[in-house]
């Protein structure tokens, strides 16, 4: 069901992953995938390998979870393969009419394949262990030394926040205004593309129309409880750069290192 | 007849949220019963109410309806939907054609009907919720009120002629007025139909007044299944399903208390204000 979509979303849970500072979290994650285009041959993927099962292991996130969340870019995945193993050229070794698969095709796809596995599985490590509040406290405070160039970092974070946020409500109100459409009688899944996309119009008005009420009533909430951008906020829950967070961006500069001297002496 | 028999839902069965909706649910409804359900919020009643037309699969059990298996893989969505008319939860939330009567008409249409016949049933079911056809077939559905909204919504699942009609809380969001219109206007094409008619109610004198059996679910199971009567002789198991009497039924619980010889079973203002007068005499 349409609830069942977990990609971007939050594993709750208490495990070490769960704890570290999100500011640690995000920059981590962003070099990570950095360091996946560092990778230049087969061999470069097991450190990534390792760290990303290591994370998965302590996170106590289950894999059936992970691969769930994978399974909405199965397709980009597919098509990323099939385009590298038709596409490059080299030395033939299997051929149907135009189409070829070359040698080289196999190891790019291959290649392209791994790369791409690891670049999601551990993004949404990211966001199966951090809370959608740490991940927007994180950007803002990753964002805040550029506030004084004129860029919103709380207006974006908050934003991202509330976006974040409205997900989970927007597909139960999508489930439920599907379940309503198929009560009286509405067919999603035959006919040829014209028809679908015109069977989506029940789903669509109804859907915007909902996301502006659920809009308009949280403004009216915010604006009820005195929000303004611009004040200088507080948080609840300050984030504290602890001694774990320290070990952890001390281990993962060492994975850097190792990604980067296997580049440069492998 | 609809025989509900060993109904178990799970949902995102085996994901970590996963959540027993409906455990081991089964009862019968005879023809031409109109049916009240109550429970806690969260107690599966939603849930209970999308199996019956096929919305949800259920993890086990088997749903028959006038002697067709509803849950077998072979019997055509279609037929069932055509069936069981279900009316969700702020049903005006799914209103989305340009026209009053162009949306009455997307059930109706789904079935493949002809055109006349379509309209037909759209003039119908528009006059048996109680509005003006001629006034609001034109209209925009989005500029009627609350209350209208809700009837035209209404009228899109009766088009569908459907033989047992489901209601999930039908007076939800409604002011008293529009409230009691809806209850009657309901109570009104069950008599007129004679089908069975089923509604989801936190209001418990409407369930009382209208009901000929009442379902309690709790916390998924099914904790009673009888006439008014009966369910609501149950006083201490209710309130500890944090549900309540009827107003009648409360204040003569209240009066035999404190010790005042009332007869059990006054469910109605009627029979209570009777019953208090004679104990008085
Ligand atoms: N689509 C869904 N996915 C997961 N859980 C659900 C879904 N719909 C309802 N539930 C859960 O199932 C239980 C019963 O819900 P529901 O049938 O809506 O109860 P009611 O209508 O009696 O208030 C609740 O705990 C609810 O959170
Ligand atoms: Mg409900």
């Amino acid at each position: 069901m349409i609830r069942d979509i977990t990609l971007g979303q939050f594993y709750p849970g208490n495990s070490v992953i769960h704890k570290l500072d999100p500011r640690v979290k995000i920059l981590a994650t962003l070099l990570y995938i950095v360091a996946l285009f560092v990778v230049k041959d087969f061999a470069g993927f097991i450190a990534p390998l390792v760290l990303l099962e290591a994370v998965i292991i302590m996170s106590k996130v289950p894999r059936k979870y992970i691969w769930r969340g994978l399974r909405p870019v199965l397709i980009i995945i597919a098509f990323t393969l099939a385009i590298n193993l038709f596409m490059v050229r080299g030395e033939i070794i299997w051929q149907l009419g135009v189409l070829h698969i070359t040698r080289e095709g196999v190891r790019t796809a291959a290649f392209m394949g791994i790369r791409l596995v690891l670049l999601i599985i551990g993004s949404s490590m990211l966001t199966l262990t951090t809370r959608p509040i740490g991940l927007t406290d994180g950007i803002e405070a990753l964002l805040s030394p550029f506030k004084k160039i004129g860029l919103p970092a709380h207006e974006l974070a908050m934003m991202m926040t509330i976006a974040l946020r409205f997900i989970p409500t927007l597909l139960e109100e999508t489930d439920k205004i599907i379940k309503a459409q198929q009560a009286r009688g509405a067919d999603f899944e035959s006919g040829n593309l014209f028809r679908r996309a015109k069977a989506l119009v029940p789903i669509l008005v109804p859907l915007f129309i909902s996301a502006f009420r659920i809009a308009q009533d949280l403004a009216m909430a915010m604006e009820a409880r005195c929000y303004g951008g611009n004040v200088k906020r507080t948080r609840m829950n300050a984030m504290k750069f602890a001694r774990r967070d320290l070990i952890a961006a001390i281990l993962f500069c060492a994975f850097l290192a190792i990604v980067v001297a296997q580049r440069v002496l492998g | 007849m609809i025989e509900v028999r060993n109904l178990t839902h799970i949902y995102s069965e085996g994901l970590p949220h996963e959540s027993v909706a409906l455990d081991d649910v089964s009862f019968t409804i005879a023809d031409g019963n109109f049916v009240g359900i109550i429970g806690h919020t969260g107690s599966g009643k939603s849930t209970l109410l999308q199996h019956l037309n096929g919305l949800l699969k259920p993890s086990s059990g088997t749903i028959v309806i006038d002697g067709t298996d509803i849950t077998d893989s072979h019997t055509k969505m279609l037929d069932i939907r055509k069936k069981v008319g279900l009316v969700f939860q702020y049903p005006e939330y799914q209103l989305f054609e340009e026209t009053v009567a162009k949306d009455v008409a997307f059930g109706p249409g789904n079935l493949g009907l002809p055109q006349e016949e379509i309209d037909a049933r759209v003039r119908r079911s528009i006059e048996l919720v109680g509005l003006d056809y001629e006034a609001v077939k034109d209209v925009s559905p989005f500029e009627l009120s609350g209350g209208q909204k809700r009837r035209v919504a209404i009228a899109g699942v009766l088009a569908m002629e459907p033989e047992v009609l489901v209601l999930d809380e039908p007076t939800a969001g409604l002011n008293p007025k529009a409230h009691y219109d809806i209850l009657d206007m309901v109570q009104e094409i069950h008599e007129r139909e004679k089908n069975i008619t089923i509604f989801v109610s936190h209001n418990m004198n409407d369930i009382a007044r209208m009901s000929d059996q009442v379902l309690v679910i709790d916390k998924g199971r099914l904790a009673m299944d009888g006439t008014p009567q009966e369910v609501f002789a149950r006083e201490e198991e209710l309130k500890a399903m944090g549900l309540a009497l009827p107003d009648a039924a409360e204040i003569v619980s209240q009066l035999r208390k404190k010790g005042m010889e009332l007869p059990a079973g006054c469910l109605s203002v009627e029979e209570a204000a009777d019953a208090i007068a004679a104990a008085l005499k």
